[in-house]
């Protein structure tokens, strides 16, 4: 009685839907088709039996509706649910929570026992996939089609290659096209012809998605075993040519790790220039001012916690305020009292970066500290599949550049900087023209200090906001400064920039430390070349250094 | 008595015009006798009873002693202001850490009779070449002066000859005590890695947690000071030292007199690296352990700071200034951790200002301001009557 009843339905169901599809058919966009008939043939799945459920899975696929691909998804992963005394369709979640399917309300049962699973089996989840796909190809939104191509890759066979040819056809993007074609490729690898199999690994040249490679080996077994030596031999130069290709793009991947690397240390080294390479000031505590920078960029976050993108482009100029004021106040308080004595600044600015790391320890905690990042910093920029560029990296170094142009600006194009440089190349002259030279200094050791705490703010992004941030850079920076040459910042930007990409490109061979290792050699070796650095200040101001 | 005279007579012209350092050595000496003898023979209830903690503790200080003496060698009478001389001190450390880890045997974990348990942990068939011979005590201590010396000899050799001065070298002895750093942290070292050397059983036979061995350990540390400090006394007042006082004070003008300034530098930059490869050897078996940690730049920089509070360019001001600093850092780092830091910082900040010749110097400024006062009292005295 009941199984007559649930044919009685469906038969009905299958009328309704023909006529709809029918009606979908004729061009007619408008929506006659309502929530409510995908609900009631969502609901025919309680009673169907397996190959009822089959081509119900079918008929919902065409049913237009923004739930058609939630329904048919939740019950392909086995999580669609139906209330017994209403029939009402759940999703059940890992938390043993369930929601209305087409309300997305939270449904709370009486007993876990309210609620019954609808059953799927292999077959069933065979057509869902398909159905999915298809729905998913054929998406209004070209990020869902690139979506669902993407995953295609991962499992070819779901689609078939009538309809994956149809979809291709219809794809106005080229690069969601690309993609289906190569789906096709690995499609016709598994193909019984000979001369489709050829076409699939024509297909395949250059695709440098990492499943392809998968199924190529793959196929490279089966072709094997089976004798098929031309496409071995076929298949083996596309893997070559792949291969190749993939080792090029892990060369530019590296390139930009390094470029990134060299942004990092460019930023950190940058202030570290103007105060030893400006004013020939040793100071050890310049670690310490990023950090400081790092620490008020969370700080502006903890105050405004609903604007993480806000808070980072305001903690710009406080980390720079901070960092600055706190520079001015060591130029004043201390090195002032120890132009002309180098080692002496050295030991008294290491002092001090004692004191500021414990002052933070006691203040903040010994702890790391968490500074969140916007949401527009993550994600990557796919140049191709095997070279995915990530955002942060690429906002450092346009970051790095900017600031490096900026102060190149302050020094060459303002009063300040022009000070500024009459009082390095000559003090007294300079003090004689009516510049007040201690003022000069301490803005300048202000300067350098403040574009520390600049660095932090990107730094904060990066990598752990701790009390020994600075510290992991401040030796890093020195070797910058040295080696691009002192009292010249393209010397540091060339510099940074070297050594960044050097790291990076050693690193695959040695690893990380021992690449490092081999920079710092280098850079001992180097020095002993060219004491002073790379671009190397000629003329009278050289005598001084 | 006169039969002694002639016969310390090397000894009393060296230390003649040092009547600091005869104190300083005196004290010294008793101390090494003292200390050991009072901690052995006196019971543990005794005021005078000195506990095996206390008397390890102070041998540690007298090692960092050593090694300051080394530092103010190079930074006080040639101006080489080296941020890397850890990596000496920890050089000497791990030659002796080998031989100690040599002497284990099969005692270890895994009871392995040749290799040291984190080689056999890291799945390692036969010793590392380098580690061949460590377990002749001979040999550890020729290589508790010959690595260090060699580095020193090569590293300075490079640096000096292309005239890498001043922050310069600073910048790169701290680059290469960071590179030695990163380096031993790894295991594939064959040193450790992380952990380092440790869990020593015996050294030369006879048991490491044994009072008397400590004693012995005591008595060396001493007496290794009161060599080093000689040695130093002695080459800062031969006429070499001068030439060393004088390419401090203006390197140019002393090649320009036509001294090689790179040989000497070289060899006084060699000596220090052999004694803090001394102090580092004789730490080690004291401590118990000699991990990469000891290669951080930060430690070298300390090192720099006991020279300065103690007195730059006074061989016992250096002698004096670690033991103080490094009290003051027991002391804080047990009763207000929290401070230690900022009274360390602190100290940096203050000798540097103030203090430019340390505490020793302080003595001298006091007396100087003094007669000064003096002076200047009995000048307007003078212009009093005049008037």
């Amino acid at each position: 009685m009941r199984n007559f009843i649930g044919q009685a339905m469906l038969l009905l169901s299958l009328m309704c839907c023909g006529s709809l599809a029918m009606a979908e058919d004729s061009g007619a966009s408008s929506p006659i088709v309502t929530v409510a008939s995908l609900e009631s043939l969502g609901q025919q799945l309680i009673t169907a039996n397996y190959s009822e459920k089959k081509a119900l899975a079918s008929t919902i696929a065409a049913v237009d509706d923004p739930k058609t691909l939630p329904l048919l998804q939740t019950l392909l992963d086995g999580q669609l649910y139906y209330l017994k005394e209403t029939n009402e369709l759940l999703i059940s979640h890992d938390d043993d929570s369930f929601e209305d399917l087409f309300t997305s309300s939270l449904v709370v049962l009486d007993s876990p026992r309210d609620a019954k699973k609808i059953g799927v089996n292999n077959s069933l989840r065979g057509v869902l996939r398909t159905e999915i796909s298809r729905l998913q190809i054929s998406a209004r939104d070209p990020q869902l089609r690139m979506a669902a191509a993407r995953n295609l890759l991962k499992s070819a066979s779901d689609l078939d290659s009538t309809l994956l040819k149809e979809a291709i056809k219809k794809e106005e993007k080229r690069d969601i096209a690309e993609v289906l074609a190569i789906v096709l490729g690995m499609q016709q690898l598994d193909s019984p012809d000979a001369d489709t199999r050829m076409q699939g690994l024509e297909a395949l040249d250059k695709a440098l998605y990492p499943e392809v490679r998968a199924a190529l080996t793959q196929f490279i077994v089966r072709s094997e075993s089976a004798g098929h030596a031309n496409e071995v031999a076929k298949a083996n130069a596309v893997v070559t040519d792949i291969e190749k290709l993939v080792t090029i793009n892990g060369y530019i991947e590296n390139l930009y790790f390094g470029l990134a690397l060299g942004a990092v240390l460019l930023l950190a080294a940058i202030g570290l220039a103007i105060t030893f390479g400006v004013m020939g000031v040793i100071n050890m505590a310049h670690g310490e001012m990023i950090m400081l920078g790092a620490y008020t960029t969370y700080v502006v976050q903890q105050l405004m916690p609903d604007h993480i993108g806000l808070s980072l482009v305001v903690a710009i100029p406080a980390a720079f305020l901070v960092s600055g004021a706190v520079g001015v106040a060591i130029e004043r308080g201390v090195i002032r009292h120890l132009y002309g004595r180098p080692l002496e600044t050295l030991l008294a600015t290491f002092g001090l970066s004692l004191v500021l790391q414990q002052a933070v320890r006691s203040i903040f905690s010994p702890l790391n500290r968490e500074v969140a990042t916007p949401d527009w910093m993550a994600g990557t920029f796919m140049i191709n599949p095997a070279l995915e560029l990530t955002f942060n990296r690429l906002y450092i170094i346009i970051f790095s550049l900017l600031v490096l142009g900026l102060l190149a600006l302050v020094l060459k194009r303002t009063l300040f900087g022009l000070q500024m440089r009459a009082v390095t190349m000559n003090r007294p002259m300079a003090s004689s023209m009516g510049i007040r030279t201690g003022w000069v200094d301490a803005l300048t050791f202000g300067l350098g200090s403040g574009i520390a705490g600049i660095a932090g703010v990107a730094l904060s992004q990066l990598t752990n906001v701790g009390p020994n941030l600075g510290q992991a850079y401040i030796i890093d920076s020195f070797m910058v400064v040295v080696f691009g040459g002192v009292g010249n910042l393209w010397g540091t930007l060339v510099g940074a920039m070297s050594l960044g990409i050097a790291n990076k490109l050693v690193e695959p061979f040695a690893g990380a430390v021992l690449a490092k290792i081999f920079i710092l050699i280098f850079i001992i070796l180097f020095i002993q070349k060219r004491p002073r650095g790379l671009f190397a200040l000629k003329g009278r101001a050289a005598d001084n250094g | 008595m006169t039969n002694q005279t002639v016969k310390l007579g090397p000894l009393a012209t060296l230390l003649m015009n040092d009547k600091a350092g005869r104190y300083l050595l005196s004290v010294l000496l008793a101390m090494s006798i003292v200390i050991p003898l009072s901690n052995l023979l006196l019971p543990e209830g005794s005021f005078f009873h000195v506990s095996t903690y206390a008397m390890t503790l102070l041998g540690k200080y007298l090692c960092y002693a050593l090694l300051a003496v080394a530092v103010d060698l190079i930074w006080g009478y040639c101006g080489i202001l080296s941020l890397g001389h850890g990596a000496f001190f920890a050089l000497g450390g791990y030659a002796m850490g080998m031989y100690l880890m040599r002497q284990i045997g099969d005692r270890g974990v895994y009871s392995n009779p040749e290799l040291p348990d984190f080689m056999v942990f890291l799945n390692w068939t036969e010793l590392p070449w380098y580690w061949q011979g460590f377990d002749q005590f001979w040999f550890a201590m020729l290589m508790v002066l010959v690595v260090p010396g060699v580095l020193a000899f090569v590293f300075g050799a490079l640096a000096f000859r292309s005239r890498v001065t001043g922050v310069y070298l600073s910048i790169i002895t701290q680059a290469l005590t960071y590179a030695l750093l990163l380096a031993f942290f790894r295991n594939d070292m064959g040193f450790g890695g992380n952990n380092g050397l440790t869990d020593f059983k015996d050294i030369l036979g006879y048991d490491l947690q044994q009072d008397t061995t400590r004693a012995a350990l005591f008595f060396a540390s001493g007496i290794a000071l009161i060599l080093g400090y000689l040695i130093s006394r002695f080459i800062v007042t031969s006429k070499l030292g001068r030439v060393l006082v004088a390419i401090r004070d203006s390197e140019s003008r002393a090649r320009f007199l036509g001294y090689r300034v790179e040989h000497y530098k070289l060899f006084v930059f060699v000596v220090s690296a052999m004694l803090a490869g001394i102090a580092g050897a004789l730490y080690v078996p004291q401590v118990g352990i000699i991990n990469p940690g000891e290669f951080a730049p930060i430690n070298s920089i300390e090192m720099i700071i006991w020279v300065a509070v103690g007195g730059r360019g006074t061989l016992f001001g250096a002698v004096i200034g670690a033991i103080l600093v490094n009290y003051a850092k027991t002391y804080f780092t047990g009763a207000f951790a929290e401070l230690w830091l900022f009274l360390l910082g602190g100290l940096f900040v203050l000798t540097t200002l103030y203090l430019p010749k340390g505490v020793v110097g302080l003595w001298a400024q006091l007396k100087d301001k003094h007669a000064q006062n003096k002076q200047q009292a009995a000048m307007k005295e003078v212009e009093g009557d005049q008037a």
